[in-house]
């Protein structure tokens, strides 16, 4: 008999195992952009030798360029993985009717989805840190390679710094789970709740109500509310450059603004509700 | 001490009352048949018993609140609800895995040695498997299970007769012992005759017979009447009568075996039987 059981535990490793494109889309992004850097290599050393000629700000940023849109396009990708993961996470387990063999065993509703939480908030921004600096190393690899024989290969080190660069990356990681974390709890809470069109439910319900607001008072309050959590999480968090636009020390983070900005809390309690919710809902709703 | 104990259960949908004040009890070391056809509620007590849904009324399953405490009673209560309802991306070694690693009383060792007796490979996944090697996993996922109480939920559904046969060949040979309990519906009625201790009907959100399999052997006769002593037989109030081959089959409760042997053939009627018998004076009666 075995009497340490570690149902959390278990329950994050069963959603990795039944949803194994949380890491392998990223990876598949990756490659992809992998790819496209062995192509841009080609005439690297003659381009690199113009960029040196630039002021410091400038060459950080055109020789970061695409380690930058490398990390974003992985932080992209992400976000559209954990978006369909949360609307499918309690949806799939009562249409395929298995949610009757899960809950046939000692797991409470809580455990199960603080477990499909997780997946968004901690476990698919580890997977992401972990691809985007991989994938970092080997394009400066790679760049290193090819500018070794015109002696530049440190060019690319010194300017874009990836120790530092993965502490920006992971203080980012940390504050987009928490800035993102009521987007993924309301799509949970309509996976636990709808009985079809999942996507739908989830999208829908801030189109109409930000068209209503804009017919019924001509404003558009509602509207700009989603646009300030999908696109002003940077300036919270960030100060950026103004020549280079790019986060490139860690003197340019500013988790003490950050933590202090009421929209962090408001959306983080916001959260806190959808999962209450959908934890009371997994426990009432019948297979579909 | 009971193992279910229910005191007016009650379930609406809507307007349709799935379960109409059902008192019950089952004691602990029974096989107790949930019997009755479609949308009887059957199913709507197990999933009350096993703490799915809620309901009105008092409802203990080994002494807790199902409804309140899903989680810790599934540590005592397994249940099988169909045969498919193990999710079809999972591996065989995945799903011991993870009931391994969930369940406090799950033998390990126990399940490999029942899926050893099948030709399930362990690197499978469920999608890949037959609809009957799916129940003999999960059938051995739960029998690896030390539970005091196994629900199960027509069990065999969709099986052909050898894996049904085995099914429950299984169940009584290698998992029941007396101390557990199990409760099952189903429609194969025959299969389980000879399984049950205990029989329970349930019509309408009702239950309109309950009794011991003893009971049910002494108390229900069956005559293949002889033509010619067909009124006197029926002077003696069968509850149903049916024709077989040109002749009457009567069907009596509680009637004096002795007199009926004078009348034709005696023998105990199958559960089937009394079944329909009960079901069509149910409808009568409506």
């Amino acid at each position: 008999m075995n009497t340490a059981t570690r149902p959390m535990y278990w329950s994050v490793r069963r959603e990795l195992w039944e949803n194994r494109s949380l890491y392998i889309a990223p990876m598949a992004v990756a490659a992809v952009m992998l790819f496209g850097f062995v192509i841009s290599t080609i005439g690297m050393p003659h381009r690199r030798r113009a960029v040196l000629m630039l002021d410091p700000a400038k060459q950080r940023a055109l020789i970061g360029m695409p380690y930058d849109i490398a990390a974003m396009m992985l932080i992209l990708t992400a976000f559209i993985v954990g978006f369909f993961y949360c609307l499918d996470a309690l949806y799939g387990e009562r249409r395929d009717r298995s949610i009757l063999f899960w809950k046939s065993l000692p797991v409470s509703d809580l455990t199960t989805v603080l477990s499909k939480a997780t997946i968004p908030l901690v476990v698919l921004p580890l997977i992401i840190f972990a691809i985007i600096v991989t994938t970092q190393f080997v394009m400066l690899l790679m760049s290193s390679v090819v500018l070794l024989t015109s002696g530049l290969a440190g060019t690319t080190w010194t300017r874009f710094n990836l120790f530092q660069q993965s502490l920006i990356l992971l203080y980012s990681l940390i504050a987009l789970a928490l800035w993102t974390a009521p987007i993924y709890g309301w799509l949970l809470l309509v996976s636990s709740w709808a009985r079809r069109a999942t996507f739908l439910w989830a999208v829908l319900p801030f189109f109409a109500i930000s068209v209503l607001e804009k017919i019924a008072f001509n404003s558009s309050y509602f509207a700009s509310m989603l646009r300030y959590r999908f696109m002003d999480f940077a300036s919270e968090a960030f100060v950026f450059d103004p020549h280079s636009k790019v986060v490139a020390s860690v003197t340019q983070l500013t988790p003490g603004r950050f933590l202090s900005t009421p929209g962090l809390w408001t959306g983080l309690a916001f959260a806190a509700l959808c999962i209450a919710a959908a934890v009371r809902l997994r426990r009432n709703r019948d297979p579909i | 001490m009971a193992c279910i104990e229910a005191r007016g259960l009650r379930k609406a949908f809507g307007s349709t009352v799935a379960l109409d004040g059902v008192n019950l009890r089952v004691e602990e070391g029974r096989i107790l048949g949930l019997i009755g056809p479609n949308g009887a509620g059957k199913t709507t007590a197990l999933n009350a018993i096993l703490g799915l849904t809620p309901y009105q009324g008092e409802l203990k399953v080994l002494g807790r609140d199902p409804w309140t405490a899903r989680d810790q009673l599934m540590r005592d209560v397994s249940f099988i609800a169909d045969v498919a309802v193990l999710p079809r991306w999972i591996r065989v070694s995945q799903a011991v895995d993870y009931v391994a690693g969930v369940h406090p009383r799950f033998d390990r060792a126990k399940a490999e040695g029942f899926l050893a007796k099948t030709t399930i490979k362990r690197s499978s996944k469920v999608r890949e498997l037959s609809k009957g090697m799916v129940a003999q996993l999960h059938l051995a996922l739960v029998m690896a299970i030390d539970a005091r109480l196994l629900v199960l939920d027509e069990p065999t559904l969709g099986l052909d007769i050898l894996f049904r046969k085995q099914f429950y060949d299984s169940l009584l040979n290698d998992y029941f012992d007396r101390s557990r309990t199990i409760v099952v519906t189903t429609h194969q009625v025959e299969e389980v005759q000879d399984v049950l201790t205990d029989l329970m009907f349930i019509d309408r959100g009702r239950i309109v017979l309950e009794c011991s399999m003893e009971e049910f052997e002494s108390r229900y006769v069956e005559v293949m009447v002889r033509p010619e002593q067909l009124a006197a037989a029926r002077a003696l109030k069968p509850i149903h009568e049916r024709q077989v081959f040109g002749r009457s089959i009567l069907l009596f409760d509680h009637a004096d075996r002795q007199q009926l042997a004078a009348l034709g053939d005696v023998r105990t009627p199958s559960i089937a039987d009394l079944f329909v018998a009960v079901m069509t004076n149910q409808g009568a009666a409506q």
